[in-house]
């Protein structure tokens, strides 16, 4: 069996990365995933969080928020509303924007308020969290 | 016989004018070339998306298998009272016929609907205060409201055509959707200038709700080129270099037309209703995202061709004034000449 898999993450915008990887992690919504070429067709919708892509010695993170994935033996196809390479990452303004959200936690009055509040902070975090491990 | 100082006035600044629009062909073939490698760059995802869309149809038993009913609110067809049509224009003027066209055509829609609440929204400058002028604005209706019908205007995006980002169409896609689930709008259409090519574009009124199926758009109402439009473009793309058709995408699209349609089992992580719960809403932020970066592009194409015709008018002008003020130079040496040999005779 063929040792590495094609990658492709696509948002509305452009196609972020179209590359070879040996091993990928997903953030699933259940739970992060780790791919190894050969995994049994799967799709899955994605959190907030990070993607982590191998190839060889190179290790890549990409801060994604929100998205979906198509795993096939040979291919992994994420669908991501945004994402981010560690290198196009402002990490002041995710800085900014993670005490903005905090704040706004704090305020919150409504539940749709906290989720929202939350879910701003979770992005906040993540991209901070990809930015920091490059 | 006119001044010949004149003339030459009105030929400078002709050739004055004639500069300037020569450069903003440029630089409008420029930005239609950026707009159209972001039109292309988008249509990937959003093939990817209505294709893991249409395979969920089939396995989440989107429709009751009873009696044929939706499950999904999005795709609830109900009899259309009240209407949310969104006008997409530029937000800048000397595009030509662009932003009338586009504005004439809401007109018309707005016509063929008479009877019905209508509420705009409004994208782009131009739309905004034509629309602003005929309608007034207006609070979003209750679902419970009995007034009169009437057009309103319930929103308005200007100055956002410049850098178009997902997130703003995301956005408008969630408000509208948040009020089709409550059952303040029935229906809902976008309308705008479709562009495939410089000389293939459409003015098209889009169903965008109701979804009446999956993956497929719904014209309501469209309109082509005329004939000399196009050849004016025609013109107008080959003087700027501007390739007529779109870069080849056919390898990109079919591995987009792929995407999840492998025939094999997946492993759903999450059940396929929730899964098409949650991505029929980025379906709807996604088809408005398109028509936004389709109409910029027209736009720029509409800029374009019609400063093409302003240079190349200027042009024409320029002759047939250089041609006057050359007759009037040769007129008034002529009766120079006379004076003088008459002046002579009279001696």
């Amino acid at each position: 069996m063929a040792d590495t898999f094609q990658l492709e993450i696509v948002t509305p915008e452009k196609m972020v990365v179209k590359d070879v990887a040996e091993e990928v992690q997903i953030p699933g919504k259940n739970g992060y995933l780790g791919v190894l070429p050969g995994h049994a067709p799967l799709i899955t919708e994605l959190a907030v969080g990070e993607i982590t892509y191998r190839n060889g010695s190179a290790t890549h993170h990409l801060s994604v928020a929100w998205g979906f994935a198509e795993v096939l033996p040979d291919k992994v196809t994420i669908l991501a509303e945004t994402c981010e390479r560690a290198d196009e990452i402002d990490a002041v303004r995710a800085q900014t924007a993670k005490q903005r959200a905090e704040e706004h936690l704090q305020s919150a009055n409504t539940p749709e308020e906290v989720t929202r509040a939350e879910n701003a902070l979770h992005r906040a975090e993540a991209r901070l969290h990809v930015a920091e491990g490059k | 016989m006119a001044n010949i100082l004149d003339i030459r006035r009105r030929i400078r600044s002709v050739t004055n004018t004639r500069q300037i629009t020569k450069a903003m062909k440029m630089v409008s073939a420029a930005k239609l070339r950026r707009a159209q490698e972001r039109a292309l760059a988008a249509r990937p995802y959003a093939r990817m998306l209505s294709n893991v869309l249409k395979s969920l149809v089939s396995r989440a038993e989107i429709y009751d298998p009873e009696t044929g009913e939706p499950r999904h609110p999005l795709l609830a067809q109900r009899p259309e009272k009240n209407i949310l049509l969104i006008v997409v224009t530029g937000d800048k003027g000397l595009a030509g016929a662009f932003n009338t066209n586009i504005l004439k055509a809401a007109t018309r829609f707005l016509e063929s609907q008479s009877g019905k609440n209508i509420e705009i929204e409004a994208i782009g400058r131009k739309g905004r205060d034509f629309l602003k002028r005929r309608f007034k604005a207006a609070q979003p209706r209750q679902a419970d409201s009995t007034d009169a019908a009437a057009t309103t205007i319930v929103g308005e995006q200007v100055g956002v055509l410049n850098k178009i980002e997902y997130p703003m169409a995301a956005e408008l896609a969630q408000r509208i959707i948040e009020r089709y689930g409550k059952e303040e709008i029935d229906a809902v259409y976008i309308l705008y200038n479709e562009f495939k090519s410089v000389i293939a574009q459409r003015l098209v009124v889009e169903q965008v709700l109701p979804i009446e199926k999956v993956g497929e758009v719904s014209v309501a109402q469209a309109e082509g080129m005329t004939l000399e439009e196009k050849e004016r473009a025609l013109e107008a793309a080959k003087g700027a270099g501007v390739s007529l058709r779109p870069t080849d995408t056919s390898a990109m699209d079919e591995a987009a037309a792929r995407f999840a349609t492998a025939p094999v089992d997946y492993i759903y992580e999450q059940p396929a209703g929730d899964l098409f719960h949650s991505l029929l809403p980025k379906y709807i932020g996604i088809q408005i995202f398109h028509a936004l970066l389709e109409s910029v592009a027209a736009e720029h194409a509409a800029r374009m061709t019609a400063m093409e015709s302003a240079t190349s008018n200027a042009t024409d002008m320029i002759s047939s004034l250089t041609l006057a003020m050359n007759r009037a130079r040769q007129a008034k040496i002529t009766n120079e000449i006379i004076e003088i040999v008459s002046g002579a005779a009279a001696l």
